[in-house]
């Protein structure tokens, strides 16, 4: 809002926030002010469900080098989880 | 000035207003107890939302004399922890330009119609809130405004959006009262070269106004609950300048 930074993804799995487990249909991801981390602006990830009400949340704020780092650790467990997956497919 | 033997008291609470396109809102009003007549102020929050530091500063006004109404501007959101509504409204790209400024008028509205009211409501507001409030003051009719801070008074075409159509800059012309405006040396949203634009527009309309670039200071020094931003130093003389600016032109 105050960047105009705001990107959006869609999808499937499962969170756990305060309501318990709910589905989690999309990930708001913002360069923004921050709620609770004490920057002025930070990464912040909003893993939510659409259709579960404002409480259906998970929030994340992060430091822009350590959402890299997070961002590079998910693209090399999804490396490692497709390989793991396309030798177990080949090898029965 | 407060006087250690006079009678003080306060009240603070969450009424409803009605607000832009009829829809019922919440204000959190905070006001000083006695007959008045008082002044007021519409308080429009930061990009944060309704939130504890907004309401505190709703009662430091109310301290000084003035009935200070703040609307839930992501009231129309849905209820909740304010962090869960503001990260709704966050995720749609934030509200209405036009929604707040309706929202801010009902609000002036409802405290000029109060019997212990002085006739005269100012307008102001931090960040996200800053920028609405000079928006405000140039759209509607107000006493006073004083912008703490709004980024995105200037803005880049390609910044302009269906929520955001008009960069506020571009309505200066209409500003219909004086203007006070405190910024941070260091911040970037505005940055001081935003607020030289600004304050060109000003001259250019020969707006009365009262810049203050504060040096050592970056975007939000008034939020002690935010140690990174607050500067203690910078915020005192900040509040100074805010009540008095206020007194001057609404009592």
């Amino acid at each position: 809002m105050c960047t105009n930074i705001l990107i959006h993804t869609s999808l499937e799995g499962a969170g756990f926030g305060r309501k318990g487990w709910f589905p989690v249909t999309r990930a708001n991801v913002t360069y923004d002010h921050p709620f609770h981390v004490d920057l002025e602006h930070a990464v912040t990830v909003d893993f939510v469900d659409e259709a579960g009400g404002l409480d259906a949340r998970v929030g994340v704020e992060l430091t822009v080098a350590s959402a890299r780092a997070l961002a590079e650790a998910l693209l090399a467990a999804c490396a490692e989880a497709e390989a793991y997956e396309s030798g177990r497919t080949s090898g029965g | 000035m407060a006087d250690t033997g006079s009678y003080e008291g306060m009240l603070a609470e969450v009424t409803k207003v009605p607000g832009h396109g009829g829809h019922w809102i919440s204000v959190y009003f905070a006001r000083p107890l006695g007959p008045g007549p008082f002044p007021g102020v519409v308080w429009l929050h930061h990009m944060p939302g309704w939130d504890e530091w907004t309401k505190e500063a709703c009662r430091k006004l109310a301290y000084h004399g003035f009935m200070v109404a703040a609307p839930d501007l992501y009231c129309r959101a849905g209820r909740g922890a304010p962090e869960d509504v503001a990260a709704k409204v966050r995720a749609e790209g934030g509200v209405p330009d036009a929604q707040v400024v309706g929202d801010a008028a009902a609000c002036r509205d409802f405290l000029r119609a109060l019997p212990q009211s002085n006739g005269k409501v100012g307008v102001t507001g931090t960040c996200s809130g800053g920028r609405h409030a000079y928006l405000a003051a140039c759209l509607e009719p107000f006493d006073a405004c004083v912008d703490l801070w709004g980024g995105g008074v200037v803005m880049r075409p390609e910044d302009l959006t269906e929520k955001r159509p008009v960069a506020p800059i571009d309505y200066t012309e209409r500003l219909s009262c004086p203007l006070l405006g405190l910024f941070g040396e260091e911040d970037r949203a505005p940055s001081p070269e935003q607020v030289r634009l600004h304050e060109e527009a000003l001259q250019r309309h020969g707006k009365p106004y009262e810049f203050h670039m504060y040096a050592g200071a970056g975007h939000g020094f008034f939020y002690h609950d935010r140690p990174a931003a607050y500067r203690a130093e910078q915020a005192v003389d900040g509040w100074k300048k805010v009540i008095g600016f206020f007194r001057r032109h609404l009592d």
